[in-house]
């Protein structure tokens, strides 16, 4: 349960007629703190304490998640990172070729990828000249800020060997 | 058949929402969550919580079996699926009924009727409702035929879409080819559907919509919304009722939007929208939603009405308790939707830890949100945190209330929208009121503040 606008409003009907200018409630499930902020102006801050109530058959699953791709990188590599965390996507939509694939060339701003964070798109570029050597997220994984996305090997790129990408 | 306790096959600030509502009307109510929110507050205020999947939309809120399974599990009368997600998914309102579980929606024959936009549009036109100049393309020379009735620039849209999602504009008949079969490779890829339609495009127009309840056989109008300031067909902005609007064109929207849904036998709430023509003081249908809509606190605002207590009546089979007379539309209402966003960078989004929640209160003030301080604002959903409602005596009042209480609104430890509607409503035309679908996107251009430069 929680206090509903209507039972705010209760309250703080209550402390107009008090001169009071600030209320802090405890009750047992939640604590409510009501301040008067100007001549008119109200605010309230609520906390529910209560623990979600979980049905009986309906436990969460362990909290074991999938792996973290490993952040160490070999020496001399680069290391891709998303721009911030969500879902990471390797082709710009279902059904279609990846952007990257192993062994293709990359500049500093080819697409390698795009992160879907709170339905909304963000290119994931490579940052880097270089070969991608591999790929430490798979497509729809979920990435955290610090994941490993994919890995570049810089010292191929400056090479040009004839293998193109695309 | 009385609910007596209600599954919640959704997440945010609407499971609070309907969490509420339940408790006042002594419904016990049950939220499926999936792994990310299982310690969210609309869990901490639900009787119950249910596993629903892990946190990918794709594995929890968007299976409408796990939906199901849930429900049994629990011994739920009824689901209430929300908006978004499967909330007018036509297998789920089926699977609903395979499990002698009442879906707190339309019928699957409505869900059918309006998820396929062309149906849509031919029952509109059949009960009378002006629709845009269009037509259906099912190849090149189709669409040539149709755009030469209804000239340049025109919307190609997908059959499957909505809500904005599918529309590619088509400037002049060289792009024609091209864009339309970019249009149906994308709506089979993205609604499994490849149909197509052409309509023309209206420039100046703006989103204006009414809401409709019914019971399967009658319906009433609650008034209209304008929901115009829109940015990429995201709504930022809404009130009630639509600002600068002929009162006799308040009244025919109502009677079409009646009229569609009595032709329908709907049963449940919907909102037909409209785009109103500024210049020519006309509209024209665009589509109807089969579910409750983010915005429609603004409405119960003005009505007094509490929507969620009407929908959950009509899905019990009981007949409309308001008649069209008894619906009295008192002041004016907006809402301001706080989203997790960073303006200064392009909207970009910001899940993460609450530290802190600080909410206006008052007479007329109503804040709707699912974060308190410690929540987690989880990266694979929506950015919507918050939605602070206002009612006003009339809209000038509604505006400088709405100032007020956004001084006093503190959502700490995410970046947030409010200090975009700050800038709104000190924008001379938003309050002017009646701008259209493309004014939010002019405001930023003019207002948007340089990026900061981050090392």
């Amino acid at each position: 349960m929680d206090l509903t606008p209507d039972d705010v409003r209760d309250v703080l009907r209550a402390l107009d007629s008090s001169g009071l200018d600030e209320l802090h409630l405890e009750l047992a499930d939640l604590t409510l703190t009501v301040r008067r902020e100007g001549a008119t102006g109200w605010t309230a801050e609520q906390q529910v304490l209560r623990r979600p109530a979980v049905k009986h058959g309906a436990e969460p699953a362990a909290a074991a998640g999938p792996e973290r791709p490993a952040s160490a990188v070999p020496e001399g590599m680069v290391a891709v990172y998303p721009p911030l965390l969500g879902t990471f996507y390797r082709a710009p939509k279902p059904g279609t070729p990846p952007f990257v694939e192993v062994g293709d060339k990359v500049e500093e701003e080819t697409v390698v990828g795009i992160v879907e964070t709170m339905k909304m798109m963000t290119p994931v570029h490579a940052g880097v000249r270089g070969t991608v050597a591999e790929f430490r997220t798979g497509n729809g994984e979920f990435a955290d800020a610090d994941a490993v996305l994919l890995v570049v090997d810089p010292a191929s790129g400056m090479a040009g060997s004839g293998e193109g990408s695309q | 058949m009385r609910i007596h306790r209600l599954l919640i096959a959704n997440r945010g600030e609407i499971a609070a929402r309907v969490i509420r509502t339940c408790t006042r009307l002594g419904i016990e109510s049950v939220l499926a969550a999936s792994d990310a929110e299982l310690d969210s507050l609309p869990a901490r205020m639900a009787d119950g919580i249910v596993r629903l999947g892990p946190a990918p939309a794709a594995q929890s809120y968007l299976d409408s079996a796990a939906v199901v399974r849930a429900a049994v599990a629990v011994g739920a009368d009824a689901v209430h699926p929300g908006y978004g997600f499967l909330s007018e998914n036509p297998a789920l309102a089926q699977a609903c009924a395979g499990a002698g579980v009442i879906f707190v929606g339309p019928a699957v024959e409505s869900l059918h009727a309006v998820g396929d936009k062309l149906t849509a549009r031919s029952h509109a036109a059949a009960a009378g409702l002006p629709v845009v100049p269009g037509g259906e393309a099912a190849d090149l020379a189709d669409a040539q035929a149709v755009a030469a009735k209804v000239g340049y620039p025109l919307l190609v849209k997908a059959v499957g879409g909505g809500g904005g999602r599918g529309m590619k504009l088509v400037r002049s008949a060289g792009e024609l080819p091209h864009t339309l079969d970019l249009a149906v490779s994308e709506a089979t890829a993205a609604f499994g559907d490849p149909r197509v339609y052409l309509e023309r495009y209206i420039a100046a127009g703006r989103h204006v919509e009414v809401q409709v309840l019914g019971d399967g056989e009658s319906a009433v109008a609650l008034g209209d919304r304008d929901c115009s300031v829109q940015r990429r067909y995201q709504k930022l902005f809404e009130e009630a009722p639509a600002p600068l609007i002929p009162e006799g064109v308040h009244a025919e929207m109502a009677a079409g939007a009646l009229a569609l849904a009595t032709r329908l036998g709907y049963r449940g709430l919907g909102t037909v929208e409209f785009l109103y023509d500024r210049e020519r003081q006309t509209f024209y249908f665009l589509e109807m939603n089969a579910r409750i809509q983010v915005e429609h606190p603004v409405t119960e605002m003005v009505t007094g009405l509490d929507l969620v207590a009407q929908q959950l009546a009509v899905a019990e089979g009981l007949p409309l308790r308001i008649r069209q007379e008894d619906v009295v539309l008192i002041g004016h209402a907006v809402e301001c939707r706080i989203n997790a966003e960073d303006w200064a960078h392009d909207f970009r989004p910001s899940p993460g830890r609450i530290d802190r929640v600080v909410l206006p209160a008052g007479d007329g003030i109503r804040v709707d949100t699912y974060v308190q301080g410690g929540s987690v604002v989880p990266p694979h959903y929506d950015s919507l945190l918050a939605k602070l409602i206002v009612h006003g005596t009339d809209r000038a009042d509604a505006l400088a209330r709405t100032r007020a209480a956004l001084e006093l609104l503190r959502i700490d430890g995410v970046t947030t929208t409010t200090p975009v509607h700050r800038a709104l409503l000190d924008d001379t035309d938003f309050a002017a009121g009646g701008v259209d679908t493309a004014f939010f996107e002019r405001f930023l251009q003019a207002r948007q503040p340089d990026p900061v430069e981050v090392s």
